[in-house]
């Protein structure tokens, strides 16, 4: 199988593979980039249709290339460097952010046959093919590692211009990832307690088979929450509304990002959109079965992947930009409590009763006795987490007045 | 040349490097950049031994939260200017540092060197993969956790309480309740970004009171 050598002494150098690996690279790379020019199309457009203005319509038709016209602009403007920046971590700052992007889009398969328990793999030019970069044993982990990388473009650039509302910015931006980054790792946990492992291969496959032939997705058979809490943590990951406070042009000018100009600016802006496309293809893959869908007609054979993919990919896009329209910026504390003191131990919560559900199941326990019992036990801690929060804010108050002056 | 040796000596070369730049690096910003060049390197080469896991769980771990951690520290102590490498803080560190570095490293050629006589084999930790009834490689992934959660089950339990009561331990330490609030040390306000930013809110405050005190 073509890219499926998970082993480095499994690659056979002396092949064809080399090529076509090189090859699916390439097209990879080219197709995140060209969905990054619609995505930020696809955004200026619907978010101007939900304010009532019309949005990009001059360069192209419905101003598709808006995008590209503003980065052929970017790319003439003068690239301006603070005399206070540490110019070897400015200047790299930029790649830090975007390579994690781009290397996370990896692991997703794009397309592929997962009907009737196959694997994946589809007849292609006489090869068998998979629709998939990497599948390394690691799998979605790769990604969680990716997305913890990125931070370091964000941090960096932040502190590196030598200027403060960016270092405020930054300081904000790692804080709310590191903290996100926890409630977004405990509901993919969820997800490999389900499907018994990492590699998004297995992830899609062991969501085909259920009922209505979509009945074994994740979204359903984890019970909702875990999609939740990893949407609205992968929200805030993204650093998008009403999450943005990394950016909060109201407070520190455009945040991290103030003093760079020209291509670097670009460049962040690049992976910004390459994370929001690369979110809801991982999303997709984790609790709605990747390419996995009905099957309408035989004729399309296995395009029905691709076109099931693209399709849950663009609802997500559309959520994400939705969200942006419609949701107000939250409050630093607000958006610290969400996280640690909502998500975090729902999360926990949540996971746990799957894994008793697990064990329920091979004791032969009754599933909604266990559900019921878990969904009391989540209550019960959910009360006191809640009473122990009321408590210490009634003793801070009391004991800790702040003096100002 | 294997595909494997070479994969060994680049990233050998990246983290000799990297470590080498974290001791060397007058920034402390700098060196935690290296620590991170230095982290990414052993992933790679836990990954030559094909222990993915630990490779990614090194990346998501160290890179991904400690690293950061430093970095947030750095930034926020104002700590976040060059230092003078001439100067030892504490007397005959240096010395001692040099000694046991050397130490460290007879230590390791001695194990590199005595390996055959140690194990009677070829390596010391035994075949690096595993295979199932089917021939099939078992994954790493699968066989730490076989391990974790039986042999070793009370060991994992009883760190995961210990990182617990560290966890409960430091917010018990940093609260105080009852006393009042004590204003930050003068000596930390005087450097660093965040001084400037803190000088500059001093100011505007200033700027604020003067103007109620106008219109009073």
């Amino acid at each position: 199988m073509i890219a499926q050598q998970a082993y480095l002494d499994d690659f056979d150098w002396t092949s064809w593979d080399p090529v076509f690996l090189a090859v699916k690279v390439v097209l990879v790379f080219t197709v995140l980039l060209v969905s990054v020019m619609f995505m930020v199309w696809f955004e200026r457009k619907v978010v101007s249709d939900m304010q009532n203005r019309i949005g990009p319509n001059v360069a192209g038709p419905w101003g598709m290339l808006q995008t590209l016209a503003d980065g052929i602009k970017l790319f003439f403007k003068e690239d301006l460097t603070p005399a206070g920046a540490d110019r070897f971590v400015f200047k790299l700052a930029p790649y830090l952010s975007l390579i994690p992007a781009f290397l996370m889009f990896s692991i997703v398969p794009i397309a592929g046959d997962f009907s009737d328990g196959n694997d994946g793999s589809v007849e292609l030019f006489g090869q068998t093919f998979v629709w998939q970069l990497v599948d390394p044993p690691m799998g979605i982990l790769l990604f969680l590692a990716m997305s913890g990388l990125g931070i370091y473009g964000v941090m960096l650039a932040g502190w590196s211009s030598g200027s403060k509302y960016p270092l405020l910015g930054s300081v904000r931006a790692s804080a709310q990832m590191v903290s996100y980054e926890a409630a977004l790792g405990l509901s993919l946990a969820a997800v490999f307690l389900s499907s018994g492992s990492l590699s998004p291969n297995e992830i899609v496959r062991a969501q085909a088979d259920g009922p209505f032939g979509i009945g074994g997705w994740n979204v359903f058979g984890l019970g909702f929450v875990p999609f939740v809490i990893f949407l609205i943590a992968s929200t805030a990951e993204l650093n998008r509304p009403p999450f943005d406070l990394v950016e909060a042009e109201q407070e520190l000018v455009g945040g991290f990002h103030t003093e760079y100009s020209s291509l670097r600016f670009s460049l962040f802006f690049l992976a910004e959109f390459m994370n929001v496309v690369t979110m809801s293809a991982i999303m997709v893959t984790l609790f709605f079965g990747g390419p996995h869908g009905p099957v309408f007609t035989e004729t399309l054979g296995w395009a029905w992947g691709l076109l099931w993919f693209v399709l849950k990919v663009l609802v997500f896009l559309f959520t994400f930009v939705w969200f942006r329209a419609t949701l107000p910026r939250l409050r630093y504390d607000q958006l610290m409590d969400l996280g640690w003191k909502l998500l975090i131990p729902l999360a926990l919560g949540w996971f746990l009763m799957l894994g008793a559900l697990r064990v329920g199941q091979n004791e032969g326990w009754n599933p909604f006795a266990v559900i019921a019992i878990g969904l009391v036990v989540i209550a019960a801690g959910g009360a006191l987490l809640a009473g122990a929060i009321r408590n210490a804010r009634v003793g801070r108050t009391e004991s800790d007045v702040l003096e100002y002056g | 040349m294997s595909l494997q040796v070479l994969v060994f000596l680049i990233s050998a070369l990246i983290v000799l490097s990297g470590a080498l730049g974290v001791v060397l690096a007058k920034h402390p910003v700098h060196s935690a950049l290296f620590l991170i060049q230095t982290l990414f390197g052993v992933a790679v080469l836990f990954l030559v031994v094909e222990a993915h896991f630990l490779a990614a769980i090194q990346v998501i771990v160290y890179a991904g939260a400690i690293v950061i951690l430093f970095l947030f520290v750095i930034m926020l102590l104002g700590v976040d200017r060059s230092e003078d490498l001439s100067i030892e803080p504490i007397v005959g560190q240096r010395m001692i540092a040099y000694v046991s570095g050397a130490a460290i490293l007879g230590l390791l050629l001695a194990v590199i060197y005595s390996v055959d006589d140690l194990t009677g084999g070829t390596s010391l930790t035994g075949a690096i993969d595993r295979t199932d009834a089917d021939g099939e490689r078992v994954p790493d992934v699968n066989q730490l956790a076989e391990v974790i959660f039986t042999d070793h089950v009370f060991t994992f339990e009883v760190t995961g309480l210990l990182l617990t009561v560290a966890v409960v331990g430091a917010v018990v330490m940093a609260r105080r309740i009852g006393g009042d609030l004590q204003p930050i040390p003068e000596s930390a306000l005087d450097q660093g970004v965040l001084a400037d930013i803190l000088a500059d809110g001093d100011e505007s405050a200033e700027d604020g009171a003067s103007i109620e005190g106008e219109d009073a």
